[in-house]
């Protein structure tokens, strides 16, 4: 099955030659994103999943129940009739000690938003897949970030995948990372609606043995069901103590900004990849360069091989982990570039531009060479974004660098005038 | 009053991380309205202490005994209940 590998799987900057040298040895099966993320938690086995279905994270769920019917897993599944009660059972679940997990989109994780910030503020690890969709209104099942995005000041982890292959092994890190006892923070990890989640990839999956072996067991300090030394969760915290608790958990997230790539350089070497807290594509040398995440940045990969042979120095910087925001990096990678356009697939309607361009752009306050930066909204409700579309931010950061100026700081790409 | 903990030392995430400890907590200060037990009427028939939500009706040997006013929040559910009407509730 080696010979025959989706494109898709060549066409992603420097993995391409890796993957071309494993191909000899190393088995692909042919996934959707939704798939892959499902194998990850058969093979991560929580103790206790509790989920709702919505469109498109709805095929996670279902194919992990048939894990845990065929009896693959000895999960607990709970079948619950809501998102809100969803996330409630999962910090249940998760006080009591229990490696938990669940997955949602948009709308759904709108109905858990009470509970998605006491899983936070608790500091409970669960980890949750997001299939990214749009929140509507207009009601609308496709792609775009409006929803996480809406979750960004929640206080979970939130990691951008671009393939489904990244959606997979994000899963299985975002284990190691929730639960490490220096952040105990819950995990969004993100894929793209329908482009991600539902189009099939040739993966590569770990071995089930070494992925255990990797997440090891999950051990709790203080469980809501040890009943010899008993404790309180979610207790009433007033003008005395919740401000303190704020305070410990802006620690820990930024704590996390230390110890993730950590855990992503054991990740690295167990698994063989090279993931970080950004991408840099083609960048080192770029003259002007896009930040974009997501399946996005494939798109804009693509285009920049492209335009690398007509002589254009353009490159790419893929943002992987939004929370925590990895400030000084971005700083560091881009503080040569001449002309930068952030992609934000949602809107803040801030009037200021998306969520991704409002903190880079303030991180790059800090930089001693501010470079012009200029925001692309993208992409909304599922607006397939081509090369085309690419091509024409490139052009007009062509224009920027040669003016020297920005002439308009927040751009629409795509949307019909 | 001791100095109150900081966020480096207390338990993470609100927990409280042993129990019986709204013991501590006095609940008494809500009070608005104050139950008083004239003792002479009472037949410690103990339904106060059976409805009272907060266990603030103190109870020896059988016997009624007055309340617990570090916490008891003065609902009033144990003047209505008493069947000789031996409670009274006085503003504090």
């Amino acid at each position: 099955m080696c010979e025959h590998l989706p494109r898709e799987m060549h066409k992603n900057g420097k993995r391409i030659v890796e993957t071309e040298v494993k191909m000899a040895t190393q088995k692909l099966v042919p996934l959707t994103g939704d798939q892959a993320v499902a194998e990850a938690m058969r093979q991560i086995e929580p103790d206790v999943v509790a989920a709702y279905p919505i469109t498109p994270q709805t095929e996670i769920v279902m194919n992990f129940s048939q894990f845990v019917a065929d009896g693959k897993v000895q999960t607990e599944l709970i079948p619950v009739e809501s998102e809100h009660s969803a996330m409630s059972a999962c910090v249940g679940s998760a006080a009591a000690g229990a490696r938990t997990m669940t997955a949602t989109s948009a709308n759904g994780l709108a109905l858990m938003w009470e509970i998605v910030y006491i899983a936070a503020s608790t500091r409970l690890p669960i980890v949750m897949p997001v299939v990214n969709r749009a929140l509507s209104g207009p009601i609308n099942i496709h792609c775009d970030h409006s929803d996480t995005m809406g979750a960004r000041d929640s206080g979970w982890l939130q990691v951008f995948s671009e393939s489904a292959q990244e959606a997979y092994e994000n899963t299985i890190v975002a284990i190691r990372i929730a639960e490490h006892k220096k952040i105990l923070l819950p995990c969004m990890v993100c894929q793209d609606g329908f482009i991600t989640s539902h189009a099939v990839e040739g993966i590569e999956l770990f071995p089930d043995d070494k992925v255990k072996k990797f997440i090891g067991e999950y051990t709790i300090e203080h469980s809501l069901l040890d009943m010899d030394n008993p404790v309180t969760y979610g207790p009433i915290d007033l003008q005395d103590f919740y401000f303190e608790h704020k305070r410990q958990q802006a620690e820990a997230m930024k704590g996390a900004l230390t110890i993730i790539p950590e855990v992503l350089a054991e990740f690295n070497k167990t698994f063989n990849r090279n993931h970080d807290l950004l991408e840099e594509y083609k960048l080192s040398d770029a003259d002007i360069a896009i930040v974009a995440t997501s399946s996005t940045a494939g798109t804009v990969k693509a285009t920049i091989d492209e335009l690398r042979k007509q002589g254009m120095k353009v490159g790419l910087l893929k943002p992987r982990f939004f929370r925590p925001f990895p400030k000084e990096r971005f700083v560091k990678s881009l503080s040569n570039i001449k002309a930068i356009a952030v992609l934000d697939r949602s809107d803040s309607f801030s009037a200021q531009g998306g969520p991704w361009f409002s903190e880079i752009k303030a991180a790059l306050y800090e930089s001693k060479k501010q470079p012009l930066i200029t925001n692309y909204i993208f992409g909304l409700g599922g607006r397939d974004i081509f090369p085309e579309n690419i091509k024409k931010v490139y052009s007009d950061l062509e224009a920027i660098k040669k003016a020297g100026k920005v002439k308009s700081l927040v751009n629409y790409l795509g949307v019909r005038d | 009053m001791a100095k109150k903990k900081g966020w480096k030392e207390i338990p993470i995430g609100g927990l409280i991380d042993k129990g019986g400890t709204a013991k501590e907590y006095n609940t008494g200060s809500w009070r608005t309205f104050k139950p008083i037990v004239d003792q002479s009427k009472c037949i410690n028939c103990l339904q106060c202490w059976i409805y009272c939500p907060d266990s603030s009706v103190i109870v020896k040997d059988g016997k009624m005994e007055g309340f617990d006013y570090e916490h008891c929040k003065g609902c009033g559910i144990c003047a209505s209940i008493c069947p000789v009407k031996c409670i009274k509730m006085e503003r504090e």
